[in-house]
C-alpha cells in the first residue's frame, strides 16, 4: 500500500525552497531531522502555554507525544502549523523552511498536514470531494476555478479511499459519516496532500476497538515514508505504536524516549499519577 | 474520460441537489429566451393595448425592475449562500452602478433641463460653473459602462482585502458591510458631493441617442436585462460547479480545514466578494434607466436588509432560488404597497421569520425536498 501512496509526489519534490512560489515545495532533511523547535515560548495572558520547549523529530519516525491536559501539545501543533506565533524561539521544517514566517496555507503546502481533535471534514460534500479538494495541486483562485479532474488523481483518490476503508461511502456527504470514519477521512484528506509530515491530534478519540486497531495498522504503515506525530491519551494506543514518546508537562519536555523509559521515569510518575 | 468517472461526477448527496439536469436546464433557459424576447416584445409592441394578450409598459418595466432585483440576489447568494459570508451593505453596489450609469443618463439630457444649461439642473441650482474633475469622460457611454464595473469592483476589492485579512467573519463582518452603505448614503446626500444630493439623478432623456420614454427602448432594456440575467445564472453556475464552488462552499462549513489544505481562505473571499459587488453594479445600471432615477436611499440599511431577504426566502445556495425570491418579495410588495401600504413591512419582517424558521433553504428547498 505504501507504494501506491507514494506512487506520485515523492520524485517531483526537486524544486528549490523560497523562490515565494506556492508550488515549490521541498524540505531538506539531509540532517535527518525535518522538524527542529528550538526554546519556544509561547504565553496567553501571562500563562506560558509552552515554556522553552525543545523537540526534534527525525525524518520518517513515529513520534507520541503525551501529557496531561494543559500541557500545551496542542499550542505545540498551533506553532507548527502557523496557527499560533511564538513569543519567542524558532520552528524549523527540515533545515531551511523557517515555520514561523508562514501561514497555516503556506505550510500546509510546504508538506505538514494537520489532523484536529475534533474531526473536521466538509461535511455538505462527498466524500470523493473532500478526497477532491485536499488533493496536492495548484491551489491558487485561478487554477482552482479551471481545474479538471485527470484520470491519474481519480486513480489516487480511489487508492486513497481504498486505505481509508471508505471505498463504499465515495458517493456520500462527509456530514452524515460515523465519528470515527469522519477520522479516517480527515486522514484520508492528510494523505491526498502528499506532506512529509503528519500531525495527528488525538486520532482515534471516539473510535471503536477496532478501528482503533486499523488505525493502528495504518499509522505503522505510514511511518518511515512519512514522518507522524501523534497527540493521544490512550495510552495503549501509544504504546503499540510509537518508536519514541515525547512527554509534555507545564509547556516544556520533561521526558523522551521508548514508552518503556518514559513509563519509568520518575517525574513523569509524578505527573500522571499525582503526587 | 473513462467509463468510471460518470457516476462519480453524477453523485447525488445532500450537496447536489441544488444540480439542475443539464438537458432540464438548457431546455428552461430555451423557454425563457422565448419568453422575454419573443413574447414580451410581440404582446407589448405588436398585439394592439385592447387585445388581452397586451403587456402593459407598466409590467414591462415592474418585472425588468426584479429581474435586475434577482441578479442582486444571486449575486447575494453567491457570498452569502455558497460562502456563508452575509453582506449587509449589497445595495451600495448596486446604487453605484446605478450612479454610474446615472451619470451617463444626466450627461445626455444635454440643454433640455429646466434651467437650459450644459450643467445638470442641480448643478446650476448650486450655482456650479463646471464639471467637477471626477465628471470627466462621463459623456461616453464606454466610459460610465466602465466605471459600472470598476467602481463596484474596486471598492468592493480594498474593503473585502482588509476585512478577509484581518479574519473578520460573521456578524462582525455583517455589521461593518452595513455601516459601509450607511456611511456611504449620509456622504451622497450631501449636496457638495457632487451627485445630486437627496434628489439624485432623474428626469432622464435618452440612452446612447434613443428616447428613453420610448417603448421600444424600454423593450430593449428589458430584454438585456433578461439576457443579463440569463447569463448571470449561466455564469453562477460554472462557478459553483468547478473545484473553486466547492472550495467556497468548504470556506462555509469548515475554513479552518481548508486553510490546512493549503487553501488561502482571503483570496477565494476576494474572489467571490468582488464578483458578487461587480455583478450587483451592472444590476444597479439596468435598473436606473428602467426607473428613471436613483438616488442615496437605495443605499439605505433597510435596503440591502431586504437583500438579504429575497435571497433567503427564495433558497440560500440554489441558483434559482434568489430569482424566485427577488421575484415573490417584489411582486408582494408592489400588490401590498397600493392595497394596505400599512402592513408591507409587518409582512416582510414575517415572512423573513417563517422562512428562517420553516424553510431554511427557501422556496427553492420545497422543490428539492420533493425530489429527495
Amino acid at each position: 500500500m505504501s507504494i501506491g501512496l507514494l506512487s506520485s509526489g515523492a520524485g517531483d519534490r526537486s524544486g528549490g525552497v523560497g523562490t515565494g512560489r506556492v508550488m515549490t515545495t521541498g524540505v531538506d532533511v539531509s540532517h535527518r531531522g525535518i522538524l527542529y523547535l528550538e526554546s519556544i515560548s509561547v504565553s496567553f495572558d501571562g500563562f506560558k502555554a509552552l515554556n522553552d520547549l525543545s523537540l526534534t523529530i527525525d525524518a520518517g519516525e513515529l513520534r507520541c507525544v503525551i501529557g496531561p491536559n494543559g500541557a500545551g501539545k496542542t499550542t505545540m501543533m498551533d506553532v507548527i502549523t502557523g496557527k499560533t506565533r511564538p513569543d519567542a524561539g524558532t520552528a524549523f521544517f527540515g533545515q531551511t523552511i523557517d515555520l514561523t514566517r508562514l501561514s497555516e496555507p503556506e505550510i500546509a503546502d510546504r508538506g505538514i498536514g494537520r489532523k484536529f481533535q475534533k474531526p473536521t471534514v466538509f461535511g455538505q460534500h462527498t466524500v470523493f470531494e473532500n478526497l477532491e479538494l485536499a488533493r496536492k495541486a495548484d491551489k491558487r483562485v485561478w487554477p482552482t476555478l479551471t481545474a479538471k479532474l485527470d484520470s491519474a488523481a481519480h486513480r489516487r483518490i480511489l487508492t486513497i479511499l481504498d486505505t481509508i476503508k471508505l471505498t463504499g461511502e465515495a458517493k456520500r456527504p462527509a456530514g452524515l459519516l460515523s465519528h470515527g470514519q469522519k477520522q479516517w477521512l480527515e486522514i484520508g484528506m492528510l494523505l491526498m496532500q502528499e506532506p512529509q509530515l503528519l500531525l495527528l491530534d488525538e486520532p482515534v478519540a471516539g473510535m471503536t476497538d477496532d478501528e482503533t486497531l486499523r488505525s493502528a495498522e495504518l499509522f505503522q504503515s505510514l511511518a518511515g515514508d512519512y514522518t507522524l506525530v501523534v497527540v493521544e491519551h490512550d495510552m495503549d494506543f501509544v504504546a503499540r505504536i510509537a518508536d519514541r514518546v515525547t512527554v509534555l508537562h507545564e509547556g516544556r519536555v520533561i521526558a523522551e524516549g521508548s514508552m518503556q523509559q518514559v513509563q519509568q521515569d520518575e517525574q513523569v510518575i509524578e505527573v500522571f499519577l499525582g503526587r | 474520460m473513462p467509463a468510471a468517472f460518470v457516476p462519480l461526477n453524477l453523485a447525488v448527496g445532500a450537496a447536489r441537489l441544488s444540480r439542475f439536469p443539464a438537458h432540464l436546464l438548457w431546455i428552461a433557459i430555451g423557454v425563457a429566451a422565448m419568453v422575454l424576447f419573443v413574447v414580451f416584445p410581440i404582446c407589448n409592441l405588436v398585439v394592439p393595448a385592447t387585445s388581452a394578450l397586451h403587456i402593459s409598459d407598466y409590467t414591462v418595466t415592474l418585472l425588468g425592475k426584479i429581474m435586475c432585483y434577482a441578479i442582486v440576489a444571486l449575486a447575494m447568494d453567491l457570498i452569502w449562500g455558497y460562502t456563508g459570508i452575509l453582506s449587509l451593505g449589497h445595495g451600495l453596489f448596486f446604487a453605484l452602478g446605478g450612479y454610474a450609469m446615472g451619470m451617463y443618463l444626466m450627461r445626455s439630457i444635454g440643454r433640455e433641463g429646466v434651467y437650459q444649461s450644459d450643467l445638470p439642473d442641480f448643478m446650476v441650482f448650486l450655482d456650479w460653473k463646471a464639471y467637477p474633475w471626477y465628471w470627466s469622460f462621463t459623456q461616453h457611454f464606454w466610459y460610465c459602462a466602465l466605471l459600472v464595473v470598476l467602481v463596484p469592483g474596486l471598492l468592493a476589492f480594498v474593503f473585502g482585502y482588509f476585512a478577509f485579512r484581518s479574519r473578520i467573519k460573521g456578524v462582525y463582518f455583517s455589521i461593518i458591510t452595513q455601516a459601509l452603505t450607511y456611511a456611504a448614503m449620509l456622504f451622497f446626500f450631501r449636496n457638495d458631493t457632487g451627485f445630486g444630493g437627496n434628489n439624485g439623478f432623474t428626469d432622464f432623456k435618452r440612452i446612447l441617442g434613443f428616447s428613453i420614454t420610448a417603448p421600444t427602448t424600454r423593450m430593449a432594456l428589458f430584454a438585456i436585462t433578461g439576457a443579463a440575467l440569463l447569463g448571470f445564472l449561466l455564469l453562477g453556475r460554472a462557478i459553483v460547479h468547478s473545484k473553486l464552488g466547492r472550495v467556497l462552499t468548504a470556506i462555509r462549513d469548515a475554513e479552518t480545514r481548508v486553510m490546512f489544505s493549503g487553501y488561502n481562505p482571503l483570496y477565494f473571499k476576494l474572489f467571490v466578494w468582488t464578483l458578487s459587488a461587480v455583478i450587483c453594479g451592472i444590476a444597479g445600471a439596468l435598473y436606473v434607466p428602467q426607473v428613471g432615477i436613483i438616488n442615496p436611499s437605495e443605499m439605505s440599511p433597510a435596503n440591502s436588509i431586504e437583500i438579504a431577504i429575497w435571497t433567503a426566502v427564495g433558497g440560500r445556495g440554489t441558483l434559482i432560488g434568489p430569482v424566485l425570491g427577488a421575484a415573490i418579495v417584489n411582486l408582494g410588495k408592489s400588490w401590498f404597497t397600493q392595497a394596505l401600504p400599512e402592513y408591507w413591512l409587518f409582512v416582510l419582517g414575517l415572512l423573513f421569520i417563517l422562512v428562517t424558521l420553516f424553510l431554511p433553504r427557501g422556496v427553492a428547498g420545497l422543490w428539492l425536498k420533493r425530489r429527495a
